[in-house]
């Protein structure tokens, strides 16, 4: 048993101080900072079902409303967020097309698939390679704030482009949606609690160890 | 057990000792590999330097505006509140309301509170409420994205720059040299040093 849950010792998340879990385990304060103490995240997986779940709703209208409505005096034009990386590739900034593509295509569906399947290993009390689990995990948390890049590119544009009549841009409806994608699956990343990997190797290899000496 | 020696990986739970570490070191949780500690004598007051480096930075990026464009005699340009400000009128709020908390206010309470950490420290003092600063600090800093906001400025810029005239205004370099004063600012501040500091001020104090 290497866990620290299981020696009845935990660390505060906010400044690390470690301390010793009161009896009853509950209202725990840490001493130094006042963050109240958990071992594990409250509700860890609920938590992360509710915001993931949420955000395989918004992640449709995300793709398919406009994020910008561009009108002119040559009529008026939507723009998904498809349709602006494919804009700007042919507009010759085939780099800046890439990263809009990671950012607002690639990562937020990587996001969804790489959360629901940790929390479903999690939840299986998978034993499958939990240093790539917590990796992956790891990479999640960093990434999924490059998503909003979209949403500030939308802003941005309508701030600018306010010519009345000439040419005027708005912030379509997919980009609220899109936004709610982003903030969701940051909050789905945030709640979900990474040592919960760790806890199903200790607990087969506890069994494990047990089995052996029962042989014995 | 002595706690004191005693680190916690916050990604697997693995309790571990603490290692002697020279300036510069790095220690790794031996189980899963996250970043445990890094020794920085001197990362309180790089913090402490770029936090006020980057309050300057950010009243700078607010007043003036960040670009401004103009095709055929009709000028237009924004500042980051002016751009909230459209979104609102436009019956964006939402949209308003992420970039207003993204680019803004936590930036703001992130300079902020290091500046209030970390200022009085030096001259041996705390200030009331500093625990719950602390507390406030590290729940905003996930939402902190000066940096993606810049990346969206670029990509804004070339977009428009095939369609209209594009100028560069003050808030774009000063946004630049934020987003670098923010990231150096946070990652030079070393929890450990602080509330180590922290606490022998409190020894001391009660010593006298």
């Amino acid at each position: 048993m290497n866990s620290a849950a299981a020696h009845g010792i935990l660390s505060c998340h906010s400044c690390g101080l470690v301390s010793r879990a009161s009896k009853n385990h509950h209202d725990m304060v840490c001493s130094r900072c006042e963050t109240s103490l958990h071992f594990r995240k409250n509700n860890s997986i609920s938590r992360a079902w509710a915001f993931l779940i949420a955000a395989y709703v918004f992640i449709i209208p995300a793709n398919l409303l406009p994020v910008m409505e561009t009108g002119s005096l040559f009529g008026s034009e939507k723009d998904t967020i498809i349709s602006g990386v494919i804009f700007l590739w042919n507009s010759g900034s085939q780099a800046l097309a890439l990263i809009l593509f990671f950012a607002s295509v690639f990562i937020p569906m990587a996001k969804l698939v790489s959360l629901t399947y940790l929390l479903i290993s999690v939840q299986r009390r998978s034993t499958f390679q939990p240093k790539n689990r917590t990796k992956l995990y790891r990479i999640l948390e960093f990434v999924g704030r490059w998503s909003m890049i979209d949403v500030y590119v939308a802003a941005m544009l309508t701030a600018l482009v306010q010519f009345g009549s000439v040419m005027s841009i708005r912030v379509g409806n997919g980009a609220i949606a899109f936004g709610a994608v982003v903030v969701l699956t940051i909050m789905a990343a945030e709640s979900f609690d990474p040592r919960l990997i760790w806890d199903s190797i200790e607990k087969t290899k506890n069994n494990e160890n047990f089995s052996k000496e029962k042989h014995v | 057990m002595q706690l004191d020696s005693l680190v916690i990986c916050e990604e697997c739970d693995l309790i571990q000792q603490k290692s002697p570490l020279e300036s510069g070191d790095e220690e790794l949780c031996i189980r899963c590999g996250y970043s445990l500690y890094k020794l920085n004598p001197n990362g309180l007051q790089y913090s402490l330097v770029f936090a006020l480096t980057a309050m300057a930075l950010f009243i700078l990026s607010n007043i003036y505006p960040i670009v401004t464009i103009s095709s055929q005699g009709l000028n237009n340009s924004t500042t980051l509140l002016g751009v909230v400000q459209i979104l609102h009128k436009d019956d964006m709020s939402l949209v308003a309301l992420l970039v207003l908390i993204t680019t803004f206010l936590t930036p703001l309470i992130e300079i902020s509170a290091l500046i209030y950490l970390l200022l009085p420290l030096k001259f041996g003092m705390v200030l009331p409420g500093m625990k719950s600063v602390y507390r406030w600090m590290r729940k905003t800093r996930p939402w902190v994205m000066v940096e993606v906001f810049m990346l969206g400025l670029l990509i804004t810029i070339s977009k428009l720059s095939g369609l209209v005239f594009v100028v560069p205004e003050i808030a774009l370099i000063s946004f630049v040299l934020l987003m670098f004063a923010i990231i150096i600012a946070s990652i030079n501040f070393d929890e450990r040093m602080f509330w180590h500091q922290v606490e022998n001020l409190n020894t001391t104090q009660r010593s006298i």
